[in-house]
């Protein structure tokens, strides 16, 4: 909402109070005021010209040479406008003036014609072309006769005013319009308001001989009336209003729809003005509109109406879609000589499901959708028909033709006054608070101890003891509220899950990842290129109006978009990538959601490139499948799980790598996948060798683990033996292992795999791989011939198991 | 090889294995003992006051000097020099000798050539039988004092070779330090993450816990529950991604905060605050996205005051933007609050006087806050004539780009590396 400073200094004295100074004010009281626009800023050396003479330029065919009075003064100006004339007053920048966006007028030759000045448009002064009268938007700007020649000519476009742009909140509504404005800033300053008192002079002959009105919906039309206006001109309108609407950001029109912008923006009551003799009938009947029902409205559009959709109707077809926007065909034309006001009250959510539904805010439906206050309905239709009357030459006839009632009683609330201290943490008297509502003009006593107030229909935003609390509050002053802390103490802490999953942050950060954070929306095409932990069995959720298909679906999985995360680097020639998420994902298997999906927290990482980067240590070392695996394997160790993990060759997962990829398996129940990216998938991406995992972060950080207990460190040292295994290719080193530790018995204590060794020095289709055996008794020292016993046992073992043979 | 006599090694050894035994043993398991005492050398032990080493010396020893000890021996047998003479002309020769000498090896020699058991001194000592009575003590004296002179001189000596020795050695293992060092890659934290944790650990020092919600929410937990009924004007502020009629990608973090009170079943206090995603319906550009975090908090308690929020916040804004900042409230609306405030903290660029970041106004909007809507309290089981509770609420991207610069909220989606460990401190 734009409030012009000179209009609101009608209503409320503003002497002493820039307009800076008022923002500021506004501000700390509730409604913020984005910007303090001043549209003459800049602008210097403008002057009201006479012009004397006008003929045409003797070199150029649309050039005017232009003899024009500035007072002190008869200079020659060549003109390019139109719309130029002898006998007119204009805007004239002199030779040496300043105009927006800092143009300096200077002397100049045009076409061997000297011109000393520029004639100056609308535009040309800085106003916003969509707010130029139609008549003068093509052509320079022709001032009233009363324009004194050689005065500065901004105060005669108002373009010395400041205007204020408020941002309105759902709450702020009341001041969405002048007087309401006027009100709050009466409140914030402690003045006086002075108010309009419309004056409607009626003939004799009353309204409803012309018109009859009916509403057949009386939940969507509480109240409408119409007065008659008959004998209009309609023209431009003077300066002043169309001033006032510009500052307003209006655009002006005619005397007619002028005067209805006007008393909108004073009263925020909203007008409209039919034709009366284009408007079909003379009943006015106001019901919901027929499904498939259509108008075109006054920017031309035709739009189709749903029985949700309240009209004003002739008593066959829609005129008006209520509260929303006119039907062009009872526009207000320059042949119009009767007028139909309409002045009504609309639900608030029945406007708003229309113009929602029909994409179309107009400044009447934004004010009936916030609620607008029943007792201007009348007054807004009298002061329109005064100023209709005053400015287009109009009778009114004899009185509102209506249906419908309203009420507009002030609302009472209760409540003990010292709720107020209670809440805010103040101190203030019962005189404090009082003074707070007789600023706002609200009556205001205190019983006992009980505060009562009259809640104004202005402020139907007032409805609760909270709303009188933050009235008091925002017009005593936060600034004054003290900074206290609560009386209760109270003790906080993470969760242990919140801590666990901090220390696997921790440890991923620690293990060179950097952390990412992706979108949680994704394409569906993204979401099932590559697998997710369960791997199948659920419809990725989709978004009913996505914004773009882009984002259109829940992931399933972490990897698509921190695979794109990767190419993002490849793409600018960044090769060593190590990154790591933790995040949601949405898991559901119904095709329309029911009930919300499943969120599980998930962590995954993305690797590419070398580990380091090549230094004069060592050569750098390209990541594989082991390097993310050892990552993992250290994070389930820090959570002390690694016995109850377990690795399974997994070759079917989409987008993996069949031979390089692992399921993984806490308690024997799979929880995530660790594995080399599909070399297609790889090459449809652009990446590089990039190896990934994915784990379902919740199963790790619920499991049960038993709390941490002290172990009595061995008193014994521990003896290692080292064995060298030869077998076949196909047997893996997860299935040695697990006999080795079957079979070592309680004195095997550990078990490390330090080499691996196929090719020169062993047969064809073997491989060689090499155990660390750590034994130990905590009770005493162990003699050879004990571990050579076990060990003997384990190689009998794994002989007999695996057909593994000692390395000779 | 090596001349020690059976007693003394086996009181040696013992020694050593005490005093330096891991020094030894780390030399070589299975070294034979005198192997050990080399390695010994390196250590001074020292065994019933004597050095030992002085008496692990080769058997036969390179002659060093022209003359051997039978020299000596030959001149007091032929009586031409005094005794006394012959000691101190032992002395200045071996002085001399170890003043000259410049190998530790070569020292251990004249060692044994002038202090040994069968060395010019034990000679004269055992000669000392044909000297009269009288004369025996001074004699003996006399030897001992040479004895220790040279002794002295050798061990003085030692001390300077070894000192070399080591000095030789470490200008010889000298690196060049400005060589970069074996370093271990290391990660980091989102920027997003460090700005939240750094708040989460405020506020649990303040008796917060942190609680969190589904980030797919029913519109009755986001909207309904937070006094945003179907219809309400409020909705305008906040376009929502909608999955069907009754579920949306949630657009604050705000029905945590319901879900949380209606756990609680109308029992205070509920003090928690709300990090997490959340979604809106935004066209992604420097300042706006249609994904982002969220931090609000929510107490929920008997007489809790907006005094007591203007006081928790204080402490956040000093805490969070350093301790000089100041606060100030302003009136706003939030349907869910009653009364709404903005917070304002003093600018931390330019400490209030106005610059580019505050906008010349010397204030920074930072979080939005209130007193909780009594039909918010109600809808989620709290009786508001027995509870007051507030409210607030905080960007993190906003935060952190405020708190280190960032000009475009974007790049905290798109994850650039180069990004990411700008933030390492953070």
């Amino acid at each position: 909402m734009n409030i012009s400073y000179k209009w609101l200094n009608e209503y409320v004295d503003l002497t002493g109070v820039t307009p800076e100074e008022l923002a500021e004010k506004i501000t700390k009281a509730g409604i913020e005021v984005d910007q303090v626009f001043r549209p003459g800023e800049g602008i210097k050396g403008i002057v009201v010209g006479y012009v004397a003479s006008c003929r045409p330029h003797p070199n150029a065919d649309h050039l005017n040479l232009c003899q024009v009075d500035l007072g002190d003064e008869t200079v020659q100006i060549v003109c390019g406008a139109s719309n130029v004339a002898a006998g007119q007053k204009v805007v004239v920048a002199k030779v040496g003036a300043v105009l927006p966006g800092g143009v300096k007028i200077k002397r100049a030759k045009l076409r061997g014609e000297v011109s000393e000045g520029m004639i100056c448009s609308l535009q040309e002064l800085g106003v916003d072309p969509r707010f130029v009268p139609k008549e003068v938007a093509d052509g320079i700007y022709i001032l009233d006769e009363d324009a004194v020649v050689g005065d500065d000519a901004l105060p005669y476009l108002n373009l010395d005013d400041a205007v204020l742009g408020l941002d309105i909140l759902p709450n702020s509504a009341h001041c969405m319009n002048m007087i309401g404005a006027a009100y709050e800033v009466a409140a914030i300053l402690d003045r006086d308001v002075r108010l309009p008192e419309p004056r409607v002079e009626e003939s004799d002959r009353p309204a409803s001989e012309k018109v009859s009105v009916a509403v057949e919906a009386p939940d969507g039309a509480p109240f409408y009336g119409a007065r008659i206006i008959e004998g209009v001109k309609v023209a431009p309108s003077p300066k002043w209003l169309q001033n006032k609407l510009i500052a307003a950001g209006v655009r002006p029109i005619n005397n007619i729809v002028d005067v209805t912008n006007y008393v909108l923006m004073e009263y925020g009551q909203p007008l409209h003005a039919f034709d009366y003799d284009q408007f079909g009938s003379d009943r006015v009947v106001v019901r919901r509109a027929r499904e498939g029902e259509t108008i075109t409205t006054l920017d031309g559009v035709e739009r189709t109406l749903s029985p949700e959709d309240l009209v004003i109707t002739n008593g066959e077809r829609p005129v008006a879609i209520a509260g929303v926007m006119g039907g062009a065909d009872s526009e207000v034309t320059e042949t119009t000589t009767t007028i139909l006001l309409e002045a009504a009250l609309f639900d608030a959510r029945s406007v708003r499901r229309t113009s929602a539904r029909l994409g179309l805010r107009t400044e009447a439906s934004q004010r009936y959708e916030k609620g607008i206050d029943p007792n201007r309905v009348l007054l807004a239709a009298d002061r329109a028909a005064a100023l209709i009357a005053d400015l287009a030459g109009g009778t009114v006839r004899k009185g509102v033709v209506r249906a419908g009632a309203y009420r507009a009683e002030p609302k009472i609330i209760e409540m003990p006054w010292t709720k107020i201290n209670a809440v805010l943490g103040t101190a203030l008297s019962q005189n404090d608070v009082l003074a707070v509502f007789r600023r706002l003009r609200f009556d205001a006593r205190i019983e006992g101890e009980t505060l009562v107030v009259a809640v104004p229909s202005r402020r139907p935003d007032v409805s609760i003891p909270e709303d009188l609390i933050e009235e008091v509050g925002r017009l005593y002053g936060y600034d004054h509220v003290p900074a206290t802390l609560p009386d209760r103490a109270s003790q906080g802490m993470l969760t242990a899950y919140q801590k666990k999953r901090r220390a696997v942050m921790r440890y991923m950060e620690g293990s060179g990842f950097y952390q990412a954070v992706n979108y949680s929306l994704t394409t569906e095409k993204k979401a099932r290129s590559i697998s997710y932990v369960e791997e199948a069995g659920h419809t990725p959720v989709r978004l009913a109006m996505p914004m773009s298909e882009d984002r259109s679906v829940l992931r399933l999985g972490l990897l698509p978009e921190l695979l794109e995360t990767v190419r993002y680097h490849l793409n600018r020639r960044i090769n060593d990538i190590a990154l790591y998420e933790i995040g949601k994902v949405f898991l559901t298997e119904e095709a329309a959601l029911t009930d919300l999906p499943k969120e599980r927290e998930r962590l995954a990482g993305a690797l590419t490139g070398r580990l380091r980067p090549t230094d004069w240590h060592h050569d750098a070392r390209p990541v594989d499948f082991y390097a993310a695996k050892g990552v993992l394997e250290g994070l389930f160790d820090q959570l002390g799980l690694t016995e109850r993990i377990e690795y399974r060759a997994a070759s079917e997962r989409t987008g993996m790598h069949p031979g390089r990829t692992a399921d993984i398996l806490l308690d024997g129940k799979v929880i995530g996948f660790v594995g080399q990216v599909h070399p297609t998938l790889q090459k449809t991406l652009d990446l590089t060798e990039t190896v990934v995992f994915e784990v379902d972060v919740e199963a790790l950080l619920k499991a049960d683990v038993p709390p941490v207990r002290y172990q009595a460190l061995p008193r014994y040292p521990a003896i290692a033996r080292d064995i060298a295994l030869v077998v076949d290719e196909a047997v893996t080193a997860g299935q040695l292992a697990a006999v080795i530790r079957a079979s070592g018995g309680p004195l095997l204590k550990d078990i490390r795999l330090f080499d691996v060794y196929q090719g020169e020095h062993l047969p064809a289709g073997k491989k060689s791989l090499a155990f660390s055996l750590t034994y130990l008794d905590p009770e005493r020292t162990l003699t050879d011939e004990e571990v050579a016993a076990v060990h003997e046992r384990i190689l009998a073992e794994l002989k007999e198991k695996l057909g593994a043979v000692l390395r000779g | 090889m090596f001349a020690i006599t059976g007693r003394m090694r086996r009181r040696l050894e013992a020694r050593l294995w005490l005093t330096a035994g891991n020094s030894l043993r780390s030399g070589h398991p299975n070294a034979e003992p005198a192997l050990r005492c080399t390695g010994a050398a390196r250590y001074p032990v020292r065994v019933n006051g004597f050095r030992p080493l002085t008496r692990v010396v080769p058997r036969e020893p390179r002659p060093l000097l022209g003359w051997g000890f039978s020299f000596y021996t030959s001149l007091l047998e032929g009586g031409r020099m005094t005794l006394r003479d012959t000691l101190e002309a032992l002395k200045n020769e071996a002085l001399e000798a170890v003043a000259a000498c410049g190998d530790i090896k070569d020292l251990q020699a004249l060692r044994v050539k002038y202090l040994g058991k069968k060395g010019p001194i034990t000679e004269v000592l055992r000669g000392m039988g044909k000297l009269p009575k009288e004369e025996r003590p001074i004699i003996g004296q006399l030897a001992n004092d040479v004895r220790a002179a040279i002794q002295a001189a050798i061990e003085e000596k030692q001390k300077a070779l070894e000192e070399r020795e080591i000095q030789e050695k470490l200008a010889s293992e000298t690196i060049d330090v400005t060589l970069p060092g074996r370093t271990q890659p290391k990660g980091n934290r989102h920027p997003l993450t460090a700005v939240i944790e750094e708040i989460e650990d405020l506020f649990i020092g303040l008796g917060f816990s942190v609680a969190e919600g589904p980030e797919v929410e029913k519109d009755y937990y986001n909207f309904e529950a937070l006094n945003i009924p179907k219809d309400h004007p409020a909705r305008d502020m906040q376009d929502s991604f909608y999955i069907t009629e009754d579920i949306l990608l949630r657009t604050h973090t705000s029905p945590v905060q319901a879900r949380t009170m209606e756990a609680h079943q109308g029992k205070g206090p509920v003090k928690i605050i709300c990090p997490g995603k959340v979604y809106r319906r935004d066209t992604d550009d420097a300042t706006h996205s249609h994904q982002f975090m969220q931090i609000e908090g929510l107490y929920v308690d008997r007489n809790v005051r907006l005094s007591d929020l203007k006081g928790i916040l204080t402490i956040f804004a000093k805490k969070m933007f350093g301790e000089d900042r100041k606060i100030r409230l302003r009136p706003s609306f939030f349907p869910f609050t009653e009364p709404s405030v903005e917070m304002d903290i003093s600018c931390f660029h330019c400490g209030g006087d106005g610059c580019r970041v505050c906008k010349q106004t010397g204030w920074i909007e930072i979080l939005g806050a209130g007193m909780v809507h009594p039909n918010v309290l109600a809808m989620s089981g709290f009786d508001p004539e027995v509870y007051t509770g507030f409210a607030f609420g905080m960007g993190p991207e906003r935060i952190a780009m405020l708190k280190y610069g960032i000009d475009d909220i974007r790049h905290f989606y798109t994850n650039d590396q180069r990004f990411l460990q700008q933030f390492k401190r953070a």
